[in-house]
C-alpha cells in the first residue's frame, strides 16, 4: 500500500496518517504483551513450580513491585487452586510435554505463580484492547479498511455510521486500559523475571548490526523521515553513531535459499529487480537434517551493504536511544537502573526481551496523543480520510515504481513495486523474519538467529529450552519461519553437542 | 446449586466441573449455554440439552495443525469470547498440540501430537489451519522434515472429525491463488473420504468454531452442513441477505467515493466493490471482536473472503460485481471507483438475483 502510494506519488490525508498510527500503535502494545506472556514467558516461567507457591508470599511479592489491583492473597490462592485442578485433571493441553522442572528455570515458586496469574489476565486483556482495531479497521485479525490513498473508515461527528465522539471515547477507554496493564503488570513482571536471569545478558547477541526503518509518521509525506521512532542503522554495536538508511543498499541473496537467479545465485539483487524463481534442491521428505553448506532455507538472505542486520524492537529502541529520543532514553535508563546493569546488556537475549517491553510502554503512552490529534482534526471540520485523485487506474502513468517502509511489531518490513500498464509488474516483500532468520549469504555470513545461537549453553540437549529463549526473543514469525528455524536450530544444537 | 436444567451434578472431568473450578456460577454456565444455542441458531428450549451435555462430557482432545498459513486463525482463536479463549483452552477443550501456543517445542512437541494420534485414535478433533501443498512431493511445506501432506493424512484420517479453520484450509485460499505455484489444496481434497467441517473466511470467525464444537459435544453429531461442508448456521445465508445497509441498497443509495456523504451516512458499498451479494457467511449477525464491528459496518465492502477461490474470483476487490446481460446501464459502469452512473435499486436487486441463478461469477480478471 505504501509502496503503491510512493510509486503513484499519492499523499494521504492527515486523518488517515493518524488512524494508521493508532492501529499500528495498539498492534505493538497488544502483540508485544501476547509475545511476552503467551509465546515467550514459558521459556522462563515454570508453571508446575507455581504449584508450590505460597499465595500470601506471592501477594507480598506482587504488591512490592506494583499497585495493580489483582494482588491479594485470596486472588493468588484462587489462581493456584485453578492451576492445581487443571494439572490434576491430567489434561494439561498446551502445557504438556514441556520442560517443567528443567534446571534452567530460576524463578522462585511465588514469581512463577504471579506470572501464571498474569498469563491468564493478559489473555482477557488482549482480547479487549484490540477492539480498537475493530473500531478503526473493521475486525481483528486481518483488518480491512486500508486503502491505497488513505483509509475506508469515514469520519463524521454527526453520523452514527462514522467515527464520531462516541468512537473516540470508546478508543480512549481501551487505550487507557492498555497503558495501565503495561505500566502495572507487564513492565514490573519483565523487571522481576529479568532480575533472575541476568546471565542472559551474556548470550544471544547476534550480528551486532541493527536496522530500523522507523515508524509512526508525524507528517503525510510518502516514506517521511519525520517519525516518532526514528529511522537508522547501528553498526557493530556502536551507539555513538546512527547511520542513515538508503533503500537502494538493500539486496537479497539466494546462495543458500531454494531459489535461483538468472545471472547466478552468488550475486545479490535489489528488490525492484528481485526474482522469485523457486527451485527446491533439498532432501526428499521425510528427512532428519538439512545440509547447511548447500541450500537449506525458503528464506532469502537480505543484506544491507552486504551486512546481515537484526530488525525488531531492539533495533528500533537502539536507534531511538542513539538518536537522542528523550522518552526512550528515560525508559531505557530506568530499566537498566532497576536491573543494576549497564547499556552493554542490551546486545543480548535479555536486552531483546527488555527492549520489547520498553517499546510497548513508550508506544502505549502515545495512543492518547494520537487520539487527541484525530479529535482536534474532527473539531476543525476535517473529515478527509482518502485521497481519491489516483483511485482510477486510468490516471496512472504507464510505468511507475515505488517502495514503502513499515515497522511490523517484529521488525522492519519493506515492499517494492513496479507498475506497468495499470498492473503489477514486479512485487517484492522483504519481511522482518527474513532479516532475522536469514540463511547464510554468498560470503557465508550468518543471519541474526544463527549468529545469536553460537555460544548458547545447553544443559540438556534433549530439552534445549535455552535455544528457545534466544530464538523466541526475536519473536519469529511462527507462520513463515519457525519450521526452518526448527530445522536450523536442531542443526546448531547438534554441532554444539558433537 | 439450582437444578433447573440438566442434572446439576458435574461429571468428573467434565467441562462444567472445569468451569465451576474456575469460579463460574451455575448461572454463568447456563448463560454460556444459551449464548451457544443462539449462535447455533437453535431454539432456546435446547439450552438445557447443551447444559446437560457439557455437564457430562470429558474435555475433548484437540490438535491444531498449521501448514501454509499466516496464523490468522490462531490469532482469531485468541479473540474467542463465547467462551473466552482462556476458558476454551483450559476448560472446554484439551488442546494437546498447537505450534504457536504450546509451551513445548521441537521433538517434545511432535511427541505430543503423535501420542494423541496413537492413544486417542478416532476420538480427537483435528483442526487444520493453512493449505497443503502437494506439488513436487510436498516439499513446499515440511515440519520436522515431514511434508504437510504426509502429516495431514496421518493426523486427520485418525481423527474423529476434522475442522478446516479458515479459507486456506478449506479451499486452498491465498496460496492456491493462480498460478498456485506449490499446488496448494484444502483438507477435503488432501484427505478424501474423511469428515471435514469447513469454516472458511480470512480468518475464520472463532465464534463459529466454538459453536461447531459445542454442537458436536451436545448432540454427538456435526451441525448440518451444505454441499461445501459448511455449517448452515454460519453459512446458510449471504452477507447481503442480513446486511444492515440493505435498505440503502434497495433504495439505490450508494457510496460513490471514500469519505463522501453517502460513506459517512452508512450507505450501501455495492458500487465500491462489495462482494456481500455473493458471499455466504454470518458476519452481519455475529460481527467481530465481541460484536464491535465488521467490514461493511466499518465502511469497507465485503471482499468475499469466505468463498472458494476468493483471491481469484473476487478480485479486483474494488470493482463492483460484474455486469449481467440485459442491464445496459451496467455495461458502461466498468471503471473502478469514481464517476459511476446512477443505477436504480430495482435493477440491482434483479442483478443480485441474476447472479445467484447464474451460479457465481464466470469471468476472471487480473489485478
Ligand atoms: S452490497 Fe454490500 S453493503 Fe450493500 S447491502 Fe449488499 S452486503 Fe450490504
Amino acid at each position: 500500500m505504501r509502496a503503491v502510494e510512493n510509486a503513484l506519488n499519492i499523499t494521504i490525508p492527515d486523518n488517515a496518517r493518524i488512524i494508521r498510527n493508532l492501529i499500528t500503535g495498539i498492534q505493538y502494545v497488544q502483540d508485544h504483551v501476547i509475545h511476552f506472556y503467551h509465546l515467550h514467558a514459558l521459556d522462563w516461567v515454570d508453571i508446575v513450580s507455581a504449584l508450590k507457591a505460597d499465595p500470601a508470599r506471592t501477594s507480598q511479592l506482587a504488591q512490592s513491585i506494583s499497585d495493580w489491583h489483582n494482588s491479594s492473597t485470596a486472588y493468588f490462592k484462587s489462581v493456584k487452586d485453578r492451576l492445581k485442578a487443571f494439572v490434576e485433571s491430567g489434561q494439561i493441553g498446551p502445557f504438556s510435554n514441556a520442560y517443567w522442572g528443567h534446571k534452567a528455570y530460576k524463578l522462585p515458586p511465588e514469581a512463577n505463580l504471579m506470572a501464571v496469574a498474569h498469563y491468564l489476565e493478559a489473555l482477557d486483556w488482549q482480547r479487549d484492547v484490540i477492539k480498537i482495531h475493530a473500531t478503526l479497521g473493521a475486525k481483528n485479525p486481518h483488518l480491512q479498511t486500508y486503502l491505497v490513498g488513505g483509509m475506508a473508515v469515514p469520519i463524521d461527528p454527526n453520523s452514527q455510521n462514522a467515527l464520531n465522539a462516541d468512537s473516540i471515547a470508546f478508543i480512549s477507554g481501551l487505550a487507557k486500559k492498555a497503558l495501565e496493564f503495561v505500566q502495572k503488570v507487564y513492565i514490573p513482571d519483565l523487571l522481576a523475571v529479568a532480575s533472575f536471569y541476568k546471565d542472559w545478558a551474556a548470550y544471544g547477541a547476534g550480528v551486532g548490526n541493527y536496522l530500523a526503518y522507523g515508524v509512526f509518521e508525524q507528517d503525510t509525506r510518502s516514506n517521511t523521515e519525520n517519525l516518532y521512532f526514528p529511522r537508522g542503522i547501528i553498526l557493530n554495536k556502536d551507539l555513538s553513531k546512527v547511520h542513515p538508511v538508503d533503500h537502494k543498499k538493500i539486496t537479497e541473496y539466494v546462495t543458500h535459499s531454494w531459489y535461483e537467479y538468472p545471472d547466478g545465485d552468488d550475486k545479490a539483487r535489489h528488490p525492484w529487480d528481485g526474482v522469485t524463481n523457486y527451485k527446491y534442491t533439498g532432501p526428499k521428505p521425510p528427512y532428519k537434517f538439512l545440509d547447511t553448506d548447500k541450500k537449506y532455507s525458503w528464506l532469502k538472505a537480505p543484506r544491507y551493504e552486504d551486512r546481515p542486520m537484526e530488525v525488531g524492537p531492539l533495533a528500533r529502541m537502539l536507534v531511538a536511544y542513539a538518536s537522542g529520543h528523550k522518552r526512550v532514553q528515560e525508559v531505557v535508563q530506568y530499566v537498566l537502573k532497576k536491573l543494576n546493569v549497564g547499556p552493554a546488556v542490551l546486545f543480548s537475549t535479555l536486552g531483546r526481551t527488555a527492549a520489547r517491553g520498553i517499546e510497548t510502554l513508550v508506544t502505549a503512552e502515545m495512543l492518547p496523543v494520537w487520539l487527541d490529534e484525530l479529535a482536534a482534526n474532527m473539531k476543525k471540520g476535517d473529515y478527509r480520510i482518502h485521497n481519491n485523485e489516483r483511485w482510477d487506474p486510468s490516471t496512472w502513468p504507464r510505468e511507475a515504481q515505488g517502495y514503502g517502509f513499515h515497522e511490523a511489531p517484529r521488525g522492519a518490513l519493506g515492499h517494492w513495486v513496479k507498475i506497468k500498464d495499470g498492473k503489477i509488474d514486479n512485487y517484492q516483500i522483504v519481511v522482518p523474519s527474513t532479516w532475522n532468520g536469514s540463511p547464510r549469504d554468498a560470503k557465508g555470513q550468518r543471519g541474526p538467529y544463527e549468529a545469536a545461537l553460537i555460544g548458547t549453553p545447553v544443559e540438556d540437549p534433549e530439552q534445549p529450552v535455552e535455544i528457545l529463549r534466544t530464538v523466541h526473543s526475536f519473536d519469529p514469525c511462527m507462520a513463515c519461519a519457525v519450521h526452518v528455524v526448527d530445522a536450523d536450530g536442531n542443526e546448531v544444537t547438534r554441532i554444539k553437542i558433537v | 446449586m439450582g437444578n433447573a436444567s440438566g442434572t446439576g451434578a458435574p461429571g468428573r472431568g467434565s467441562i462444567y466441573e472445569s468451569l465451576l473450578k474456575r469460579g463460574l456460577s451455575r448461572r454463568d454456565f447456563l448463560s454460556f449455554c444459551s449464548v451457544m444455542a443462539a449462535t447455533l441458531a437453535l431454539p432456546a428450549s435446547l439450552t438445557p440439552r447443551i447444559a446437560e451435555a457439557l455437564e457430562k462430557k470429558e474435555k475433548p482432545v484437540l490438535v491444531w495443525l498449521e501448514f501454509q498459513d499466516c496464523a490468522g486463525n490462531t490469532e482469531s482463536l485468541l479473540r474467542a469470547t463465547k467462551p473466552t479463549v482462556g476458558s476454551l483452552v483450559l476448560d472446554v477443550l484439551d488442546v494437546e498440540y498447537h505450534e504457536t501456543i504450546m509451551a513445548a517445542a521441537g521433538h517434545q512437541a511432535e511427541k505430543s501430537l503423535y501420542d494423541v494420534v496413537k492413544n486417542k485414535k478416532g476420538k480427537y478433533i483435528a483442526v487444520v489451519e493453512g493449505s497443503i501443498p502437494v506439488k513436487d512431493g510436498g516439499v513446499y511445506c515440511c515440519i520436522g522434515g515431514r511434508s504437510a501432506i504426509d502429516i495431514v493424512k496421518e493426523v486427520c484420517s485418525n481423527a474423529m472429525v476434522t475442522i478446516a479453520a479458515g479459507t486456506c484450509a478449506a479451499y486452498g485460499g491465498l496460496p492456491a491463488a493462480a498460478p498456485n505455484p506449490t499446488g496448494a489444496i484444502g483438507v477435503k481434497d488432501a484427505v478424501p473420504g474423511i469428515t471435514v467441517v469447513n469454516l472458511p473466511a480470512c480468518p475464520m470467525n472463532v465464534e463459529n468454531l466454538t459453536a461447531t464444537v459445542v454442537h458436536f459435544l451436545t448432540f454427538g453429531t456435526l451441525p448440518p452442513l451444505d454441499n461445501l461442508g459448511r455449517p448452515l448456521f454460519a453459512y446458510g445465508k449471504r452477507i447481503h441477505d442480513n446486511c444492515e445497509r440493505r435498505a440503502h441498497f434497495d433504495a439505490g443509495q450508494f457510496v460513490r467515493q471514500w469519505g463522501d456523504e453517502g460513506h459517512r451516512q452508512g450507505w450501501c458499498l455495492y458500487e465500491m466493490g462489495c462482494k456481500g451479494p455473493e458471499t455466504f457467511q454470518n458476519c452481519p449477525r455475529i460481527r467481530w471482536n465481541e460484536g464491535v464491528n465488521w467490514p461493511v459496518g466499518a465502511g469497507h465492502g465485503c471482499v468475499g473472503c469466505a468463498e472458494p477461490a476468493f483471491w481469484d474470483k473476487m478480485t479486483p476487490f474494488y470493482k463492483r460485481l460484474p455486469k449481467v446481460p440485459g442491464f445496459g446501464v451496467e455495461k458502461t459502469a466498468d471503471k473502478v471507483g469514481a464517476g459511476l452512473a446512477a443505477v436504480t435499486g430495482a435493477a440491482i436487486v434483479a442483478h443480485g438475483i441474476g447472479r445467484v441463478l447464474s451460479g457465481g461469477r464466470k469471468e476472471k480478471e487480473e489485478e
